[in-house]
């Protein structure tokens, strides 16, 4: 469960699938169930911050720029960013594999 | 060798326990496993053991303390019975998957209702996919050296895994058995420190319990498929050493008067001793009857049974058990499913008896043993049977 492998034979499995390594939730990426993806328009973006406040997963970041930028690998597809931001810069598209 | 004295069974499991000098104990108090932890709260109170008894509010916590314990490093001791253990069933699949080696013993009794606490193995038989280790003792003296036994088992690192010691509830807890206790410097010689794979470790931190992802599940379920079966070698490799040891030998199929036996009973738990009885009984007379049963009930030791049964050909299984509406017994379905599709497989007739305390005695092994011949003389074979019943079983529902 390690970054090794996310898909380990069962034979390399820890003892009582221990985690050894601290920190190893990183490599674990949360976001891969998502059905939808938000979807920023710079051009109206006022740089307020709101939608790296709201989310819940932590997972928007702002950019030395100002701008916002979401780690789309723990992002999963909620929506509160699209509903907080009242510039309206952000929506919500369906994911596409 | 330490000397046979007469002790009540469960005072013996509980100064087993602390032979094994066990460091951790978190039990609460069910009829009629009460005199285990009753007695091993003595022992601790008094100084004799070096032990932390943790008073839980419930089996449920109890079992959780006790993967606690096993995780921080410790040798840990529980016991429980019937509704206590199905209080523990959903904490018992965890201890098992964190591979936490811990001795359980359990006073078997059955589960309400009604409300009974006298002995069948209703509770057993529900827990039997937890993924533990289970052994059955059939009297006082295995019940002692099963607990002494299951400790070396559990920590030995190529097994890593908790385990039950059953015992009949009343049958056995409450008998006053004459039994050699081993002193605490001869198991000592036998059962080394606890030394753990893992644990617990401030300067070593490790997570225990992640979640599995279904990528990840399937894989966990064949660790524990492969562990529960692979402990089978070092099993029957602790039985000898305990045997060269202290003169008493386990196997996991145990026989009685089997070699040349045309029919065999089939028990588990202390009525094999009231079957052995009854088969002397049977061989004077003339008649070719053994006796076989399941020391060992998990990891099942599926080529021990088939070599047991060989050349025999009929089976009457007994099984203190039964799922109301499906086929039969517990322990008559996986010997089916064992056999099935064997050459000679031996005709299997099926009985459920001695439910919730009722004795099984002399007759009811001839009115059993009765039936099977007839089966072997050409009647039909019928579907499993509870004895005993008053009413009769079969015929309209």
């Amino acid at each position: 469960m390690s970054r090794q492998s996310p898909t380990p034979k069962w034979r390399e499995l820890a003892i009582g699938m221990a985690i050894t390594e601290p920190g190893s939730s990183r490599y674990n990426r949360t976001g891969d169930w998502r059905s939808n993806r938000p979807v920023w328009k710079f051009e109206a973006c006022v740089r307020c911050g709101m939608c790296s406040i709201f989310c819940p997963e932590g997972c928007i970041g702002m950019q030395k720029d100002g701008l916002p930028l979401a780690n789309m690998e723990y992002c999963k597809g909620c929506g509160i960013c699209e509903a907080e931001c009242w510039t309206g810069c952000i929506a919500m598209e369906e994911e596409k594999e | 060798m330490a000397q046979r004295k007469g002790m009540e069974v469960s005072i013996a499991i509980a100064e087993a326990a602390s032979a094994c000098d066990v460091d951790c104990i978190a039990a609460y108090p069910i009829t009629p496993q009460t005199h285990v932890v009753e007695h091993l709260a003595e022992i601790v109170a008094e100084g004799e053991l070096d032990a932390e008894f943790i008073p839980v509010e419930s089996e449920h916590a109890a079992l959780s303390a006790c993967i606690g314990c096993a995780a921080a490093g410790a040798r840990t001791f529980t016991a429980t019975s019937s509704q206590g253990l199905a209080l523990m069933h959903e904490v018992l699949f965890i201890a098992s998957a964190l591979r936490m080696p811990m001795v359980m013993v359990v006073a078997n009794r059955a589960l309400s209702g009604p409300i009974n606490i006298w002995n069948d193995h209703s509770d057993v038989m529900t827990e039997r996919d937890v993924g533990w280790l289970q052994v059955f003792a059939e009297n006082g003296q295995e019940a002692v050296d099963l607990v002494i036994l299951a400790h070396k088992i559990s920590e030995d690192h190529r097994v890593l895994l908790p385990i039950m010691v059953h015992f009949d509830g009343f049958i056995v807890s409450h008998m006053i058995e004459p039994l050699s206790l081993p002193d605490r410097d001869e198991v000592k010689k036998f059962l080394p420190n606890f030394v753990p794979a893992m644990r617990l470790d401030i300067d070593n931190p490790i997570s225990m319990g992640p979640v599995g992802m279904p990528t990840v599940y399937t894989e966990a379920k064949m660790v524990a498929e492969a562990a529960v079966r692979g402990s089978y070698g070092p099993i029957v490799e602790t039985f000898k050493g305990f045997g060269d040891m202290f003169g008493r030998h386990y196997r996991p199929v145990e026989t009685y008067r089997s070699e040349d036996a045309e029919i065999m009973m089939v028990t588990m738990g202390s009525i094999s001793e009231t079957a052995m009885t009854w088969v002397d009984a049977q061989r004077e007379r003339g008649e070719k009857v053994g006796l076989v049963r399941f020391r060992l009930w998990r990891p099942l030791p599926i080529e021990d049974f088939k070599n047991a049964v060989r050349g025999a050909k009929a089976l009457t299984v007994i099984d203190r058990h039964f799922s109301p509406g499906g086929p039969g017994g517990p322990v008559s379905a996986e010997i089916k499913q064992v056999l099935y599709g064997t050459a000679d497989a031996p005709q299997i007739v099926e009985f459920v008896a001695g439910l919730g305390g009722r004795d099984i005695n002399m007759e009811d092994f001839d009115q059993m043993y009765g039936k099977t011949k007839a089966v072997l003389a050409g009647a039909p074979v019928p579907p499993f049977e509870l004895i005993q019943v008053r009413g009769g079983h079969h015929g309209e529902i």
